[in-house]
């Protein structure tokens, strides 16, 4: 018997990074199939490539076993393949019914668009579905589980024979989760194949019956889920070895720099409270989505928050007041680089002193000249390369251009300073060289505040850390009691508290 | 063992950023169209009546004050178009105080305050309720131009005391150079050291190259920008005053059109109209470019109607320049940094 879905050692690169690097993929009609792997594993790029949103570079594709390749997602979509996104993507100005024959509309014998038939269908869809969808209002305002059962519907009306659910339980309740499980259920029945990937190993286990298990790009095994453990499983995710990679420095720990208290954004992050001492890297760990980078934004005060406090050094850090909060010692390099930390049209000299402008001007006036100083001086400290300071860091290499934000930062002398994802997306040779600095500014007493995806990193610097689950602190693990497991456990799982209810 | 790099300052030779600034290539514009007028067109030394350096100059004042603060709020990537009305309204208001008995210097005074206060609802709009500025101060170029005729109605108020009118159009004593002139270069090296020379500045253009950049490095971006419209309304106010002094008439329709002239100035000048770069310079050179051109066509007895196709197509003409030098330096980018 041919499988549905047959994927066999599939590659993929991203200019110099290999995304994927062997995926394999086996997936049968009438199974629920879960994919997981850490943040970075390569399940989306897989899924991208199954969704024919990209091509991939290498590596074996069969649907009913015959070979195919798409050439786009709509091509895909023609091939019966349905990929539900954690975030839905509906027009928000169109109505649910027009949503779901959005581009194929039924006409009327006089060429207009037939409204009672676009209605009666969506409503037979959504029946099936057993869910109740006005189909005549508007998607906007739609929440995200009634989003991706329009998007299940769409799937469905188009005879979809591979339904895959990309993290779709990330941003629902208990019970839009259950609702959607028993539609995964039934889709199941009705002979289609199911690919659901989800970190939630509760559901997985409850709803799938296959899970394939994929690491830095490669495919690790593919197991029943009545053979397998949750242990397992989390070991097949995090398995190497990490110590060798991160050399970090032994820093005294001294007194608490950062103190939050009760830290509240309602659907965001709810009552965060830690501290960080000087010379300590504290690493907010969690999975994507888990509100790790809202959090540290929170404290830096470029998000608002609703109640609590920030201290830092015993004073009060003021409210979404991100110059207040600086000129107390604070510094923060945006996980995002080119949108955040950097004017990527600008020279290298001027993003370096735009967060010291205040103190690089003397009497109140800047000059280039003045500002020439501490960016010669910073950008040779980090070893920039650049061709000039004025050269535009867009013509930087990723690693370079990331160097240029901690020169920033560092340049501004802080007390404690939050780093949001430190190596995204750069060479493991600078990797290594940011990971050394990270660990040198500790040893130099600045308290360290980090949020990496890469749990091999966390586990490498971190002094301690803080496992972020859905809002809150679930997990303070100090050095020696973090491990991959540890983490993955705290971030999975709900904490002790939300099990004794 | 690290080997310790000093960094050179500057990628480019010097004579390739100085001469192919867009500042340089209008100054040497300006000397163009000048020595062809004098070699092309009779009387444009001596033209009847009297179209001298002064007129020139005269002429091109309000836009290069008006063009101060609105290179700065450009800068950061936003615009505002209602200045012209502002400027309208503060002359009406200017003349209807003035007419009912308030004293010349309060009239004035108020009449600015007036135009900061619509600056204020402007940045208001833009930045706490969250509005494109484009679609803000199109709406205020209507409606603060129709309050603007509406409080004076077809009348103008002219009735100023003549030593005052006289005394802003006069220049400094034994130059041809207005006293307006005078007030012109006190804002500009204000506005310059302003946007060039100060963290408030640095801040001006982080916003204008990324605003979420800006943010995290501190600078409070609705504040700056809403500072930038009050300033744009209280200066846009103060050259309706002096406008109105400038020619003895106070109308609700003084200053129609100025913001287009004044846009066109600061984009041909070279500060782009995404934000983020460019000179005060060059947008007042670029102001004086149209002031050239517009003496050239006026001698010549061109009309109105002609300069404005002209300025619309200079305004094009340059955004569709600054696109294709960003295209092709995008290139060369990628093309650099592949070797």
């Amino acid at each position: 018997m041919s499988h549905l879905l047959e994927l066999h050692g599939v590659t993929k690169t991203f200019g110099a990074v290999a995304a994927l690097a062997g995926a394999d993929l086996v997936l049968d009609a009438g199974s629920i199939h879960a994919l997981v792997g850490e943040n970075g594993a390569g399940k989306s790029t897989l899924v991208k490539i199954i969704g024919g949103l990209h091509g991939r570079d290498g590596g074996e594709f069969l649907l009913d076993g015959e070979a195919v390749d798409f050439k786009s997602t709509a091509d895909a979509k023609h091939h019966g393949i349905a990929v539900i996104y954690q975030e839905p993507t509906l027009f928000p100005d169109l109505t649910v019914a027009e949503n779901i024959f959005v581009g194929r509309q039924p006409y009327t014998r006089l060429g207009f668009v037939n409204r009672a038939e676009m209605r009666r269908a969506t409503l037979e869809l959504t029946s099936r579905l057993g869910v109740v969808i006005d189909p005549d209002r508007e998607a906007r305002g739609l929440s995200i589980a009634d989003q991706q059962i329009i998007e299940i519907a769409k799937a469905i009306s188009l005879n979809a024979k591979v339904v895959i659910m990309d993290e779709p339980t990330a941003a629902l309740s208990g019970i839009e989760v259950e609702r959607l499980m028993g539609i995964a259920r039934q889709l199941r029945d009705e002979g289609k194949g199911i690919i659901f990937i989800s970190h939630r190993f509760d559901e997985v286990f409850e709803l799938c019956d296959t899970i394939t298990v994929m690491r830095d790009g490669q495919y690790i095994a593919t197991n029943a889920i009545a053979d397998v453990t949750v242990d397992e499983i989390i070991k097949q995710m995090v398995g190497r070895s990490v110590e060798n990679l991160f050399p970090k420095q032994e820093a005294t720990i001294g007194e608490v720099v950062l103190d939050v208290a009760h830290l509240t954004r309602a659907g965001v992050f709810e009552d965060v409270s830690f501290q960080v001492r000087a010379g300590e890297i504290v690493c907010l760990a969690g999975l994507v989505g888990a509100g790790r980078s809202e959090i540290a934004r929170a404290v830096f005060g470029v998000d608002k928050y609703e109640s609590g406090t920030v201290t830092l050094d015993g004073a009060t850090v003021p409210r979404h007041k991100p110059s207040a909060a600086m000129e107390l010692g604070m510094g923060f390099v945006p996980e995002d680089r080119r949108k955040q930390g950097l004017a990527m049209t600008a020279g290298v000299q001027t993003n370096i002193t735009l967060a010291i402008r205040n103190q690089v001007a003397k009497a109140g006036f800047i000059t280039s000249k003045l500002e020439q100083g501490p960016a010669d001086l910073w950008a040779r400290r980090l070893q920039v390369k650049t061709r000039a300071l004025d050269t535009h860091a867009v013509m930087l290499s990723g690693g370079n251009q990331q160097k240029v934000v901690l020169a920033k930062w560092l340049a501004t002398n802080p007390k404690l300073l939050i780093i949001d994802e430190p190596t995204r997306g750069i060479d493991v040779g600078t990797k290594s060289e940011v990971h050394r600095l990270i660990s040198e500014l500790a040893g130099t007493g600045v308290a360290v505040l980090m949020i990496s995806s890469e749990l091999p990193e966390v586990l490498g610097m971190a002094d301690r850390v803080l496992v972020v689950r859905e809002g809150r602190l679930t997990g303070n693990l100090s050095r020696a009691d973090a491990t991959a497991e540890t983490v993955m456990y705290a971030a999975t799982h709900a904490a002790n508290e939300e099990v004794a209810k | 063992m690290t080997v310790e790099t000093t960094y050179r300052r500057h990628d480019r030779p010097l004579w390739r950023r100085l001469l192919l600034r867009p500042e340089a290539i209008l100054i040497f514009a300006i000397i163009l169209i000048v020595v062809l007028s004098i070699i092309g067109i009779p009387n444009y030394l001596r033209p009847n009546p009297g179209y001298t350096f002064t007129t020139l100059l005269l002429n091109a004042v309000p836009i290069l004050i008006l063009l101060l603060p609105l290179t700065l709020i450009i800068a950061t990537g936003e615009i505002d178009i209602s200045v012209g009305s502002i400027l309208g309204l503060s002359s009406a208001s200017f003349g209807l105080l003035f007419e009912a008995g308030v004293p010349l210097p309060l009239a004035a005074v108020l009449s600015v305050i007036i135009g900061g206060l619509i600056g204020a609802v402007n940045g208001f709009l833009v930045t706490i309720v969250g509005l494109p500025s484009l679609a803000v101060t199109i709406g205020m170029l209507a409606l603060v131009r129709g309050i603007a005729v509406g409080i004076l109605g077809t009348t103008s108020v002219t009735s100023f005391p003549p030593e005052v009118t006289s005394f802003v159009r006069s220049s400094i004593p034994g130059t041809p150079v207005p006293w307006l002139i005078v007030v012109f270069v006190v804002l500009a090296i204000v506005f310059g050291v302003l946007l060039h020379f100060t963290a408030f500045g640095r801040g001006v253009f982080a916003i204008g190259l990324s605003s979420e950049t800006a943010a995290f490095s501190g600078v409070n971006v609705n504040r700056t920008k809403f500072i930038l419209f009050v300033l744009s309304g209280l200066t846009a106010a103060l050259v309706g005053v002096l406008f109105t002094l400038q020619y003895s008439n106070a109308i609700g329709s003084n200053g129609n059109g100025f913001e287009l002239r004044a846009i066109t100035a600061i984009v041909l000048g070279g500060v782009s109209i995404w934000g983020g770069t460019g000179t005060l310079l060059g947008a007042i050179v670029g102001g004086l470019f149209i002031a050239t051109v517009n003496k050239s066509l006026q001698v010549l007895g061109i009309g109105d109607d002609a300069i404005y196709v002209i300025t619309g197509s200079a305004l094009i003409v340059s955004v569709v320049i600054a696109s294709v030098a960003s295209v092709i330096s995008t290139r060369r980018r990628v093309t650099t940094s592949a070797t």
